[in-house]
């Protein structure tokens, strides 16, 4: 399937919640979709025979700035050889997405990231806890407001 | 005394574990294994809820080797500055990494690579992946047991480390595949040194065979164990040869092609359960042996077709790619390695990110790990074939 074809589809199953789509002149043609509505597009992308995106290759968290964080999704189909993207955005305020843990296990580590590293909460996830940083971290490292902290549990920290 | 009975009581003070769904039952208990644990292959703990010495669960906890490999690309004033941190995620296949970040940014700056480049690309990926492979093989006999055969495939790494050394000066972190090129050209013993290996090669994989691939004690302590189904391997984000031993004939060297694997005859190894079921970690182990023959195999038909040119006519003198982002992926020894590079149009990346094959790899583990002893759990790791370099990044 073309990526115009995917992002029809879409389109036509999320109507308004479907709120901006490239498939032309980028190296990977996306649609960006309302963030409510993430767990069902999921959903319906895996399920639809047409479709079949049955693996979800990345899931990366974004701060775009300018108080917006996002989510993006690197979807694939092993079986049909199509490829897509699904891009959200959220306020930095109440960054919710529902998790697709249920939809791809392989979610599950990346979403763990991703609430590590950027501080999007994926509501419904089964164990959202920092993965590679300590448990008692505090901020999200890869918001572009972040500042190297100076101190450490209260320990100077050299450099 | 009255104090003692009380504490003992499971039901009064319940015992939770996070990450672990209920608190524990009565008989039920943790072992830590790692952080440092000779068969964990780096820092990496596992929390192990067991019953006596059956695995209920394990709560993995990584992270003890982050060195903000996101956050430094971040940071970089170019794009070429990321590849030596690239280098130390994975970092007994650094050559595979640094392909995967080259061939992402040069998607988005729309350059051709010479085909002189390519080859030798291909060429040191696959020698690459055979080094992996062999330390892949060799650390998994010692975890179950088996020395000798981890001395002789080191022995034979070493050649393929003396040909990156004579190449680019590094034995491990080589910064050699840059953004459009090559840090150096190959030296005009390459091509002798090669074919050397590969003649040299070949029968050390049968004698891997004989001493490892079907010993008894081997096979027994692999077969059927750690069954990965292939039905839900894919929804696990399985890839590499945990993907391949589960029966899944995916690899990205041909499912989607990149540099110029699409003009070279190789297999696709896959798991077939001659030993046991399809899926477990013999089968997984088995897909690395063969690999590495297609891999020699590889290697034969590109070393004599190396076109003549220069390595660093692509070079771009100034990367500074328009705003955007790409998606690309590529077949490292460990999985599927995606990098996720957005611009914003100024010469420093916006966004990197990682989608390493090992974090992926090694997230099910306890899905493999359920209702198997104890010692299986590092037959089972040993077969994933993690590095926490490129776990935790």
């Amino acid at each position: 399937m073309t990526p115009r074809e995917i992002a029809d589809l879409l389109a036509a199953a999320f109507g308004q919640s479907v709120l901006e789509s490239k498939t032309e002149g980028v190296p990977n043609p996306w649609a960006a979709v309302a963030p409510d509505r993430v767990r069902d597009a999921a959903f319906f992308l895996r399920d639809d025979g047409r479709l079949q995106f049955d693996s979800l290759m990345c899931l990366t968290g974004m701060d775009h700035g300018g108080g917006t964080l996002g989510v993006v999704y690197h979807l694939d189909s092993t079986t049909l050889g199509h490829k897509f993207v699904l891009k959200v955005k959220v306020p930095a305020a109440d960054p919710r997405v529902p998790s697709v843990e249920a939809v791809w296990k392989v979610a599950n580590w990346l979403e763990r990231e991703a609430y590590d590293m950027v501080g999007v909460v994926f509501d419904g996830h089964p164990d959202l806890r920092r993965i590679l940083l300590p448990d008692d971290w505090e901020g999200f490292p890869l918001r572009k407001d972040y500042r190297v902290p100076e101190f450490y549990n209260g320990m100077k920290v050299p450099y | 005394m009255e104090t003692a009975t009380a504490t003992l009581d499971p039901a009064a003070r319940p015992i939770v574990v996070p990450g672990f769904a209920r608190p524990l039952k009565a008989h039920e208990m943790v072992i830590n294994m790692g952080p440092q644990h000779p068969s964990t292959h780096g820092v990496l703990r596992l929390e192990l809820i067991v019953d006596g010495e059956i695995i209920v669960d394990i709560v993995p906890h990584i992270g003890y080797l982050h060195r903000c490999f996101e956050k430094h690309a971040e940071h970089m004033t170019n794009y070429q500055q990321v590849v030596p941190y690239c280098d130390r995620m994975d970092y007994v296949a650094a050559m595979s990494n640094d392909l995967g970040y080259a061939v992402a940014v040069e998607k988005m700056l729309k350059i051709t690579v010479p085909e002189r480049v390519e080859y030798i690309r291909v060429i040191m990926a696959e020698l690459q992946r055979i080094a992996n492979h062999m330390i892949a093989i060799g650390t998994y006999g010692l975890d179950i047991g088996a020395f000798t055969p981890f001395l002789y495939l080191f022995r034979d790494r070493e050649l393929i480390l003396d040909i990156f050394e004579e190449t680019c000066g590094a034995r491990l972190l080589y910064n050699y595949i840059w953004i459009g090129g090559l840090s150096h050209d190959v030296p005009a013993s390459f091509q002798t040194k090669v074919k050397n290996f590969v003649r040299v090669f070949r029968p050390t994989i049968t004698e891997i065979n004989n001493l490892l691939s079907y010993n008894a004690i081997f096979v027994k302590r692999t077969a059927d164990v750690g069954v990965l189904p292939a039905e839900t391997a894919v929804n696990y984000g399985a890839s590499g040869p945990v993907l391949r031993g589960s029966g899944v004939k995916w690899d990205l060297r041909k499912n989607d092609p990149y540099s110029v694997y699409d003009r070279f005859q190789f297999e696709i190894p896959v798991g077939e359960g001659k030993r046991g079921t399809v899926g477990d970690c013999w089968d997984r182990y088995m897909v690395r042996v063969h690999e590495m023959e297609q891999s020699l195999n590889i290697i034969e038909q590109a070393i004599d077709a190396i076109p003549p040119g220069d390595v660093q006519s692509a070079i771009p003198k100034r990367i500074r790619p328009e705003a955007g982002d790409v998606y690309v992926r590529t077949e490292t020894p460990k999985g599927d390695m995606g990098f996720y590079v957005v611009s914003d149009g100024t010469a420093s990346p916006y966004r990197v990110k990682v989608r390493p094959p090992c974090f992926v790899n090694l997230s099910f583990i306890a899905a493999l790990c359920r209702g198997a002893m104890i010692a299986d759990v590092i037959a089972v790791l040993g077969s994933i074939d993690i590095v926490l370099g490129e776990v935790d990044r």
